[in-house]
């Protein structure tokens, strides 16, 4: 009876966050189509396009090693929904969020990227691998803003309380009502770090590097079709999904129901429910719809600049002043 | 970065024939080490179609200026303006200066659109998709001029020898001056996204770059040549139609920022600066437009007569949006099509710098500095040999081509 009702409920949970990022996905190009001024397709475009992918052929190229080519699609949408389990979502406590922690969603992060690497090497193409190259040095390369900034977090978290890299702890005691003026700046900081961390670790304009269409003809999926590339449609797709809810159990983590005083469980979850949806969509459009719009793609060396040097040095400001405040107060 | 942790073992990779990065069929081979860019090689002639054979088959001269309008969909102006402007010469016809005005007005309508669409390209290629449908809109302008000018979008038919098929009325001006006026308004918006974007200067800057010897070696000409500092300009050099009344002066980057690099960024400050040379030069044109007729002979039956009855070469050379085009025509008396018909189209010669400029810079850049010369494929052809029966392909070598080439010089000569 248990196992039924804990299968049951991680395929809630999986189903629901696969609608509503299919939905945000949506949301997202019709957005930016009218920053473009452009009319955009219809917001319930990402779910035609997972069934159109669905029903096309899917290829496998003579050159490609056949069994890593198919299973890399399964690894990277395995291991993205994985993330679903461990992170916060629409309000509640991660499903597994007894068994890991911040730590934890990291490593699993990078594992969605490991199987694209997997995918570009194995397809034989010349662009492809070159597209797997790309998303190896751009992975490299964000991993150390990532940890910096989570560790900061945590490291100002820990002073107070105890296990400061459990989800429920940081939702417990958030950042911001435990620093002051310096430290809010300081928190503002990672919390912009970890927002550019958020548009490469999607792999969106100006990261979209290993991907680039213009340069690479599509890079590391250049050789996929119909199920296998609708796989790695729904993995990115959820990986979003996953990273805005990262930023928001990391840096506002709060509630709407204690604050407007709804008691009821099944109310106050559904306000919860919406209230998590708004923080990510904020989150959303700052780091993917908003960026993707401003800017032009970096060249690799000039995006793992931007990472290694620049985002590195602006979250250890962060840290910096987060420190600085505790000296003061 | 990556570079010196691979082994330097390289691998080509093949760009084109059909490839995202390019609007029409070429091939570039790239050896590459990681991401450096050793080796580049150019190879044409996907996109041949037989024009020049097939203008010279016509049942005459007039006929092959639609011929020459569909070399090319952007440069549809500047391949008839220099076909006609050959026969004109072959044939001794001279336009009158009525027309040569308008022939200059439309001729630079041309460039302002191609302009325009290249910076659209050029931001599409680095990913800046926003400032490519920006672009785009801002095109829609010029593109609803000239329909309204010429009657069409595209292919415009404006060229007759000796003069033009339509006239610019006085009812005209206002609706024309009103398009010149937006693009002076939004000039300075475009300038400020192209010029001062970091993203931009990031991709552009120090990308790409041909010194002023490279090409003045490789012959480089338009926007492209006079973006390395060399400030060639046909229409300053050798003023055709009504470009001789107007002060025309070449454009090179040090006008805004007081150096030549020769990079793409300087190739970008060289189109936006066309586009408001051309927006000026339209305006003196229809200021000092004079009346009077726009055919030299209204009559097509004289003029074929007269053609026909030609006998001699003509060149006719115009300053096309991507550099100088040239047609070359002979006309034999009695003969009623062009005897010969030559096409040098600017991207032929442009693409001479084409391995110059990639060598050393990483794969990323490929598609913007390729763009940056604003090739124009079907322009350019070449030769490949298909022998079907013994099912070969071979590409006709410099020493092939040359020997043929006297041969038909010897031949032509008789």
């Amino acid at each position: 009876m248990n196992v039924i009702v804990i299968i049951a409920t991680f395929i809630c949970v999986v189903g629901l966050s696969t609608i509503f990022s299919l939905l945000y996905r949506g949301v997202d190009r019709k957005l930016v189509a009218h920053m473009q001024g452009r009319v955009g397709p219809p917001v319930v475009q990402p779910f035609r396009d997972v069934r159109k992918l669905l029903m096309k052929e899917n290829i496998i190229p003579d050159g490609a090693i056949s069994w890593l080519f198919t299973a890399a699609p399964f690894i990277c949408l395995i291991t993205s929904a994985l993330l679903l389990f461990y992170i916060p979502l629409f309000g509640q406590e991660a499903l597994l969020g007894g068994y890991g922690d911040a730590i934890l969603v990291i490593y699993l992060l990078i594992l969605p990227s490991l199987a694209l690497v997997l995918a570009g090497f194995a397809s034989s193409s010349p662009y492809a691998t070159v597209g797997a190259q790309r998303e190896m040095v751009i992975m490299m390369s964000y991993e150390l803003p990532l940890a910096i900034t989570v560790v900061s977090l945590a490291w100002r978290i820990g002073r107070v309380a105890d296990n400061p890299f459990m989800f429920s702890t940081i939702a417990e005691s958030p950042i911001w009502s435990l620093v002051g003026p310096l430290g809010t700046i300081g928190s503002l900081i990672l919390l912009f770090a970890l927002l550019v961390v958020t548009t490469g670790e999607a792999g969106k304009v100006p990261f979209d590097i290993a991907e680039a269409e213009t340069e690479i003809a599509g890079g590391l999926l250049v050789e996929y079709s119909g199920r296998n590339l609708c796989l790695f449609y729904l993995a990115d797709i959820i990986k979003t999904f996953a990273l805005a809810s990262l930023v928001v159990a990391l840096f506002i983590p709060y509630n709407l129901s204690p604050l407007v005083g709804i008691g009821a469980p099944v109310l106050a979850g559904i306000v919860d429910g919406l209230f998590f949806l708004v923080k990510a969509f904020a989150v959303m459009f700052i780091s993917i719809s908003v960026i993707r719009t401003a800017v032009a793609r970096f060249k690799i060396s000039q995006a793992s600049w931007v990472y290694i040097i620049a985002m590195t040095l602006i979250s250890l400001f962060g840290l910096i002043l987060l420190s600085v405040d505790l000296m003061v107060s | 970065m990556m570079q010196e942790e691979t082994k330097k073992a390289t691998y080509t990779i093949p760009v084109g024939p059909i490839h995202p990065a390019l609007k029409e069929p070429i091939r570039l081979a790239l050896t590459v080490d990681g991401e450096e860019i050793v080796d580049a090689d150019v190879f044409v002639g996907q996109v041949h179609r037989g024009i020049e054979w097939l203008g010279m088959n016509r049942n005459n001269p007039v006929q092959s200026i639609y011929l020459a309008e569909r070399i090319c969909g952007i440069c549809n102006i500047s391949h008839p303006f220099s076909l006609v402007m050959a026969v004109e010469q072959a044939a001794g016809i001279t336009p009158p200066p009525r027309a040569e005005y308008i022939r200059a007005i439309i001729a630079e309508m041309e460039r302002i659109h191609s302009h325009l669409l290249w910076a659209g390209v050029a931001a599409h290629e680095i990913g800046f998709d926003t400032v490519f449908y920006l672009v785009w809109r801002v095109r829609e302008e010029i593109m609803d001029l000239v329909e309204y000018v010429t009657g069409n979008r595209v292919t415009k038919a404006m060229f007759q020898i000796g003069g033009l098929r339509r006239d610019i009325t006085e009812e005209q001006f206002p609706r024309i001056r009103q398009s010149l006026d937006y693009y002076k308004s939004v000039f300075d918006q475009l300038k400020r996204v192209f010029l001062d974007d970091k993203t931009i200067q990031m991709r552009t800057r120090n990308v790409g770059i041909l010194k002023k010897e490279d090409a003045l070696k490789l012959l480089i000409c338009g926007p492209s040549g006079r973006a390395s500092g060399v400030p060639k300009d046909v229409r300053q050099d050798q003023p055709y139609a009504a470009y001789a009344d107007l002060d025309i002066k070449a454009i090179t980057p040090d006008m805004v920022t007081g150096t030549v690099v020769g990079d793409v960024y300087d190739r970008i400050i060289v189109r936006l600066l066309e586009v408001k040379q051309a927006i000026e030069i339209i305006e003196q044109c229809l200021e000092k437009m004079p009346p009077g007729p726009i055919l030299a002979q209204p009559k097509i039956a004289v003029l074929l007569k007269a053609l026909t009855q030609a006998e001699g070469e003509g060149i006719g050379r115009a300053e096309a949006p991507r550099g100088e085009v040239i047609h070359y025509v002979r006309l034999e008396a009695g003969q009623s099509t062009l005897a010969t018909w030559k096409v040098r189209a600017p991207t032929y010669v442009n693409l001479m710098a084409v391995p110059t400029i990639l060598k050393g810079m990483q794969i990323a850049d490929v598609p913007i500095i390729f763009a940056s010369l604003d090739p124009c494929m079907s322009c350019t052809n070449r030769m490949i040999i298909t022998d079907r029966a013994l099912r070969k392909k071979s590409i006709m070598s410099y020493e092939e081509m040359h020997r043929l080439s006297l041969q038909k010089t010897e031949k032509l000569r008789r």
